[in-house]
């Protein structure tokens, strides 16, 4: 039999449901795993066991009495984002090193309603900013894959999502929440060869996520198959009251739409995505994945996305404009980390020197000043116009296409001391998932193939805004074919 | 003849423009559902969204944007279908998300105005830029402990309206009139209790002054003042400062003031470099504010009436004076009390008694409309013992006062005390024989032709009747007895 850990979700659901195991086992499996490699990888910045196993054996009691829900006694990890009541949530930073939620988010909220079981609060790059999971004020993590013929390198994780994606890559966990502002789902997804899902804006609650920017950030699932992601998105989707910007549409069944096939989907190919410095075997791959959909009936169309180039600047001037304002509150003064100070200005001088990192600091610092008196028409004006422009690249696509395939990154996982020193190339990273957050598209990362050093690569589909389905059945027919088995030189039961 | 004020150099206009803070009268703050209620304990009515916590998300309060439409409309201000929140960032202890959400761009109010009336009888239009939401602060207390302050979040969240003047007041009265007004037609809608103690109505004055016919000066902004009569007095001692500053050859730099109430002076507060860069921008959490017009319409068709309306409709409809029917509606409860008494009377008579001994009355015994111990109904009940002759005019005025002390209504007074008004003819006439008989020689003086004596026999008859005598009929009974 496949070990309790291997299961995808959807297998550990029916093992559970025929018996086969109980939840117990399952979560106590996966407590083994996190004790056994957590230490090195550093996934969960904290883990909750006693929890983990109160909740599984409640899980088992609403299966024997036939009561179970969709996600019943299933162990997931949860990124340190999410406010969890009772639970320590740290954002992966020291000015929030001590903070335990009196509340819960409303994503973990509903996976708790259908019978979730939580591990532990999983690691992130502090306040999701970042694309390494580096930046961690508690430790960075590693990705459990390694290069073929250097298994002495540390490569990164990706982020924001690190810690999620690594989780569920070295089978410490069955699926995970995560968040995507600029990529933070898809990219680590395809760092750790698995599957991750950025919805469209709106569609989660953003309730209790702690927020990065706001108008960017969207919850998601990343979990080992395109199904599993799908399972997790039903739970975590669907409109509160409680988030403005949520929508009120009913959720479709996410997980019914993987199977529905490509034939007669058309196909778009982003002209500009096709950069230059696109290693040959990612563009092998993307080509790979066209012919792929094409032979299941899809037709293909290239599209322009003429304001592509324009991505990058744009979501440095978004993103930290809204994140300087959004961390305000982190000033000492009601909960979190205090550094006393002389007075009031001292007080939040020390309180945020100690309290945030360098990439903190550096986004608070570049949002600080593009909505400074007399920068703000110059950037944030500017880019909040182009961002309208981005958005309507996709609409017209949209006239032409159904869904888009591309990359999800420019380059497999680096190494952990590689890119370390200039924030702009770290940045690039992002370049082929930011339009999805700037537009507020869905977006997957579905692994399809490996670089010649064997490291996963991902193929991303977007879809219109809450077309997540037909997202789903791009995803599912990419992921058929690709026919991805290969695992993580660090793994449970490995 | 308009207000300057004389310098050394000659004569100065002031020119003056009101931002006032209202209080919205609602139950739940602007963006949690957390309660409003003054003066309850210290952060006791604090959400998690009003203390900022981290994932904490702000939801427009639906009733509170209500209340800005209806003072919108109450101000004959247009409704914009389409405004928008914007974050105003800067750092203090009280202000928990270390930004308040405030619409700067696309207000839900533009353009309005406001009538004053002014103590000359003549009435002046002032400009209303705009009106809009915000949320407001907490509050630091700086006295409780020799070396820390302490947070009180209970007002963190409430909602705001902020209306902005064009600066169309010439004069301290003018501002005063203008204050009066708004505050008066905030409390007619029911949108801010106007009450300016408990901080619900704060206003910054902007004050410059120039020559007659200039252009604008550079004007300084006098924060949080808190009566109207301060608002006055500020507005006085600012321009005259101002004045000085300009005849010493000096200039008047651009800054925030506070006003000194004990001394009666302004002092600087910042200046305009020390001011907060606040970098506003859009607030990403809420969606912009879009209203339909249905709705609007229907705001407009529950609105209360307006005091200028109230007052048009007592001149045009109860034939009172233009004086009489300002005093009764400067305050919606006057009005209130005033047609409660006036129903089903003589609302002309209504008027004079309120106006006259019932305000008098309320005055000697220092109580406020609210808390009067004598009710429209028994006041109203008061003037019917009066058109049925029960009751003479100065009888009634005894009786009012006997009802101010005791709280009792009029017909238990005159019961008690023997108060009623003779209107027996019999008995009138027997105390007019009597007078008559001991006034022989002033009878005779009236019949030789002295008419000015009739007020003496009225006085002398009612004398004898203790005061109980019907007027009208000692009057005509003595004309007829003295011939």
């Amino acid at each position: 039999m496949t070990a309790a850990t291997d299961l995808t979700l959807a297998g550990a659901r029916a093992a559970l449901a025929r018996r086969e195991l109980s939840a117990v086992e399952l979560t106590r499996a996966h407590l083994d795993a996190i004790a056994a490699l957590n230490p090195r990888l550093n996934a969960f910045i904290t883990v909750t066991p006693d929890q983990a196993l109160a909740q599984a054996g409640a899980a088992d009691a609403a299966l024997a009495r036939g009561d179970a829900g969709p996600l019943t006694g299933l162990p997931l990890a949860v990124k340190d984002l999410f406010c969890t009541a009772g639970t320590r949530t740290t954002a992966a930073s020291r000015i929030l090193g001590d903070f335990v939620p009196p509340y819960e988010s409303t994503v973990t909220s509903q996976l708790l309603r259908d019978g979730a079981v939580f591990l532990g609060k999983a690691n992130l790059d502090e306040f999701a900013m970042g694309s390494s999971n580096t930046s961690s004020a508690f430790g960075p993590v590693e990705n459990p894959w390694k290069r073929q013929g250097e298994e002495n390198t540390v490569l990164v994780p990706g982020g924001s999502s690190g810690g999620s994606a690594a989780a569920v890559a070295a089978r410490l966990a069955l699926g995970a929440t995560a968040t995507d502002t600029g990529g933070s789902i898809r990219q680590p997804a395809a760092f750790c060869g698995v599957a991750g899902i950025k919805p469209t804006y709106g569609r989660c609650s953003r309730f209790g996520i702690i927020a990065y920017a706001s108008s960017l950030d969207q919850a998601g699932p990343v979990a080992r198959t395109v199904e599993d992601c799908a399972i997790l998105l039903n739970s975590m989707a669907g409109f509160d009251p409680r988030d403005s910007t949520s929508a009120d549409l009913a959720v479709p069944d996410f997980a019914a739409a993987c199977e529905r096939g490509v034939k007669g989907l058309r196909i778009g190919i982003p002209r500009e995505y096709r950069l230059d410095a696109l290693p040959a075997e990612i563009a092998a791959l993307w080509e790979q994945g066209m012919a792929w959909l094409q032979a299941e009936g899809a037709t293909l169309a290239e599209i322009s996305l003429p304001h592509t180039r324009y991505a990058l600047p744009t979501y440095y001037i978004v993103a930290p404009a809204e994140a300087s304002s959004n961390l305000a509150r982190y000033d000492g003064v009601r909960f979190g980390l205090r550094k006393d100070g002389e007075d009031l200005k001292d007080l939040y001088e020390r309180t945020r020197a100690a309290g945030f990192g360098e990439e903190v600091k550096r986004r608070i610092l570049i949002g600080t000043y593009v909505l400074s008196a007399g920068y703000y028409d110059a950037y944030y004006v500017k880019a909040q116009q182009v961002r309208a422009l981005i958005r309507q690249d996709f609409d017209r696509a949209w006239d032409q296409v159904d869904a888009i395939l591309a990359p999800t990154t420019p380059t497999a996982a680096f190494g952990r001391d590689e890119k370390q020193d200039d924030p702009v190339a770290m940045y690039l990273n992002d370049v082929f998932t930011i339009t999805a957050n700037l537009a507020g598209l869905p977006g997957m990362s579905v692994p399809a193939g490996q670089d010649a050093k064997g490291l996963p690569l991902g193929l991303q589909i977007l879809g219109r805004r809450f077309d997540e389905e037909t997202v789903f059945a791009v995803g599912r027919a990419i992921e058929r074919n690709a026919g991805f088995s290969a695992l993580p030189a660090l793994r449970a039961a490995a | 003849m308009s207000y300057t004020i004389e310098g050394a150099s000659g004569a100065w206009e002031v020119v003056i423009g009101l931002e006032v803070h209202a209080q919205v009268m609602s139950e739940a703050k602007l963006f949690s559902g957390a309660a409003t209620e003054f003066g309850a304990e210290p952060n006791s009515q604090v959400s998690f969204v009003d203390a900022g916590f981290p994932g904490m998300l702000p939801v427009i309060n639906g009733e509170c944007v209500a209340q800005a439409v209806r003072t919108g409309l109450g101000l004959k201000a247009q409704v914009n279908l389409w405004s928008r929140f914007d974050r105003k960032n800067y750092f203090y202890a009280d202000l928990p998300q270390g930004y308040q959400i405030s619409q700067y761009q696309f207000p839900v109010i533009g353009r309005g105005e406001i009538q004053v009336e002014l103590s000359d009888g003549s009435t002046k239009m002032i400009g209303i830029t705009r009106l809009h939401l915000e949320q407001d602060a907490g509050k630091s207390l700086h006295d409780q402990h020799p070396s820390k302050s302490y947070i009180d979040l209970n007002r963190s969240g409430v909602a705001l309206m902020e209306i902005v003047s064009e600066p169309d007041m010439r004069s301290p009265e003018e501002a005063g009139a203008y204050l009066t007004k708004l505050r008066q037609i905030l409390r007619y809608l029911g949108t801010c209790d106007g009450n300016m103690e408990q901080g619900s109505l704060r206003a910054d004055v902007n004050v410059s002054v120039r020559k007659p016919g200039e252009a604008f000066r550079t004007r300084c902004e006098v924060k949080n003042v808190n009566s109207i009569r301060f608002v006055m007095q500020a507005v006085e001692a600012e321009a005259r400062r101002q004045i000085a500053v300009w005849e010493e050859g000096g200039e008047v730099v651009q800054e925030t003031r506070l006003f000194d109430t004990g001394r009666g002076v302004t002092r600087s507060m910042r200046s305009k470099e020390d001011a907060h860069d606040y970098r506003y921008f859009p607030d990403p959490d809420l969606p912009p504010l879009v209203l339909q017009q249905d709705w609007v319409d229907q705001l407009k068709a529950a609105l209360p009436e307006l005091p200028d309306e109230r007052r048009a409709r007592y001149v045009g409809e109860y034939g009172l004076t233009p004086y009489d029917a300002h005093v009764l509606t400067l305050e919606k409860e006057t009005a209130a009390f005033y047609e409660a008494v006036a129903s089903g009377r003589d609302p002309k008579m209504a008027a004079n008694w309120v106006t006259g001994d019932f305000f008098a009355g309320l005055n000697r015994h220092g109580e406020g409309i609210g808390e009067s111990p004598v009710s429209a109904a028994d006041l109203g009940a008061l003037l019917d013992l009066i058109a049925d002759n029960t009751l003479s005019g100065k009888l009634a005025k005894e009786v009012l006062e006997a009802m101010f002390e005791t709280g009792k209504p009029p017909a238990a007074i005159v019961e008690e005390r023997g108060l009623k008004q003779v209107t027996d003819t019999g008995a009138i006439e027997a105390v007019i024989d009597q007078v008559m008989d001991a006034n022989a020689g002033k009878v005779a003086e009236y019949r030789a032709g002295k008419d000015k004596l009739f007020g003496f026999f009225v006085g002398q008859t009612m004398k004898a009747m203790q005061g109980k005598g019907n007027p009208a009929l000692v009057n005509e009974l003595l004309k007829k007895k003295l011939g």
